[in-house]
């Protein structure tokens, strides 16, 4: 089977690439753009390590064929900081320490970019709720909430005073 | 996935043909069918993507009814406030299954035809009365959702056939519908057992009309007719929610497994039944 030819807006972006009919997004993502923030955790649906943002909608980048993105606008972790200026979640991810080994942190961030993008002050049972795709293995999710509710806040700080 | 092609027609004609091959599938959302091809427990050589079809994402309202197309998102259903108002058990249901990522995908259509005994959409769409507009070969049918799935990963669909969309019928007042699953945890799982019920009460809340289906108690879902008719004429008063658990309970055919024994589903089915009744009953209420 010949390959597929795709154009996406990746990261602001256009790209294009040539894919297998199989793969999905992620292995697009990883091998062929070469943007490896994103990680393969499961490979089907369940961690939430390679989230991405998909014309709006979070998404598990596992779960979409690659052919599926023609004309379609992804976000993904390398495109978070504004050059070398980490964004607010990032920044409060350091800050709150809610990360260790780190694989699960690309797809918590997108997942709190995809939240906060919706509902700029989610409560404490929101944040977990629309979080619960996303699994952590070894940091514990109370550093990685109180993260993304320390971001959401400072983020309406920033919009105030903008 | 070497003879795998992938195909996205862009009309409903060109589906049916891409369709009609031995062994092409449907692509929805994908949250079923990518799994299952990567398991290698589903082996297509052709992937026929729906989303590109004109009116198969989308909500529209349609001779006082809504029309929802089969490949239309979990996340846009809770995004409706109309549909989120007028059939709220559907939208609870749907938007049960999986996360948000999932919800960002996973569609009506796919929870129907990947035909698990345990989607939870299906028996709030099967409770509502809604209808599947199917395209195919022969041309476009409809059909009622409880008609489509014949046994785990079976539906009565043939070669070329799709579901197109589902047409909820015109709601009166007083009118609503809820969905209960039980899951031994607060999110992410499987339901060991659901009910939904939707009813039409009249202006001393006594229902005049009610249809009650069940998940996971039997090979597909169940619309118990004589669970819905205990509540006709109550304002599910106890003898008469008593008599719907009753039919409840006679209508469960589940298996034991690790999610949960055959006696326990048959159980909490009922309660769920019960409970998903009262809300139902108190949500008709405030819909004047």
């Amino acid at each position: 089977m010949s390959k597929q030819r795709t154009a996406a807006i990746v990261n602001g972006d256009p790209v294009e690439f040539l894919s297998d009919p199989g793969q999905t997004l992620l292995d697009v993502l990883r091998d062929e753009l070469h943007l490896t923030g994103s990680k393969e955790g499961c490979g089907s649906g369940d961690c939430g390590a390679c989230s991405v943002i998909m014309d709006g909608r979070l998404v598990c980048s596992c779960l979409v064929l690659a052919a599926e993105v023609e004309g379609c606008r992804v976000e993904t972790i390398e495109g978070l900081s504004t050059g070398s200026t980490l964004h607010p979640l990032q920044q409060k991810f350091l800050d709150h320490a809610a990360l260790q080994c780190g694989f699960c942190t690309p797809g918590i961030l997108m997942a709190s970019k995809a939240l906060l993008d919706a509902n700029p002050d989610p409560t404490e049972s929101e944040a977990r709720y629309w979080l619960a795709g996303n699994l952590c293995r070894c940091t514990g999710y109370d550093k990685i909430i109180k993260a993304v509710l320390d971001a959401a806040a400072e983020l309406r700080q920033d919009r105030k005073s903008a | 996935m070497a003879q795998l092609s992938y195909l996205s027609p862009s009309s409903v004609d060109d589906a049916v043909k891409a369709l009609s091959g031995p062994s092409a599938r449907a692509l929805s959302g994908g949250t079923d069918l990518l799994v299952q091809v990567r398991s290698g427990r589903a082996k297509p050589d052709q992937i026929v993507d729906l989303k590109r079809i004109p009116g198969l994402i989308g909500i529209r309202s349609e001779n006082g009814g809504f029309v929802i197309g089969s490949a239309t998102c979990g996340a846009m259903l809770s995004e409706h406030a109309t549909l989120s108002k007028i059939w709220p058990g559907i939208v609870e249901a749907a938007n049960l299954i999986g996360s948000t990522q999932v919800q960002g995908r996973a569609s009506l259509g796919g929870n129907l035809c990947n035909a698990s005994p345990a989607a939870d959409s299906v028996p709030a769409l099967i409770a509502a009365r809604a209808i599947c507009v199917i395209a195919g070969p022969a041309g476009t049918r409809e059909a009622a959702v409880e008609t489509i799935v014949t046994g785990p990963g079976k539906t009565s669909l043939a070669a070329g056939e799709f579901i197109i969309a589902f047409k909820l019928p015109p709601r009166g007042p007083r009118s609503s519908d809820a969905y209960l699953r039980m899951i031994p945890r607060t999110e992410m799982d499987i339901a060991v057992a659901g009910a939904a019920v939707s009813l039409a009460l009249d202006t001393d809340g006594v229902c005049t009309s009610a249809f009650v289906a069940l998940s996971a108690v039997a090979p597909t879902a169940l619309l118990v007719a004589e669970a819905g008719q205990a509540l006709i004429g109550s304002r599910l008063e106890a003898a008469a929610l008593t008599r719907m658990e009753e039919a409840v309970r006679g209508a469960c055919q589940p298996i034991s497994d690790k999610r949960g024994t055959a006696d326990y589903r048959t159980k909490i089915a009922a309660v769920l039944a019960h409970r998903a009744a009262v809300i139902a009953w108190n949500r008709a209420k405030e819909q004047a």
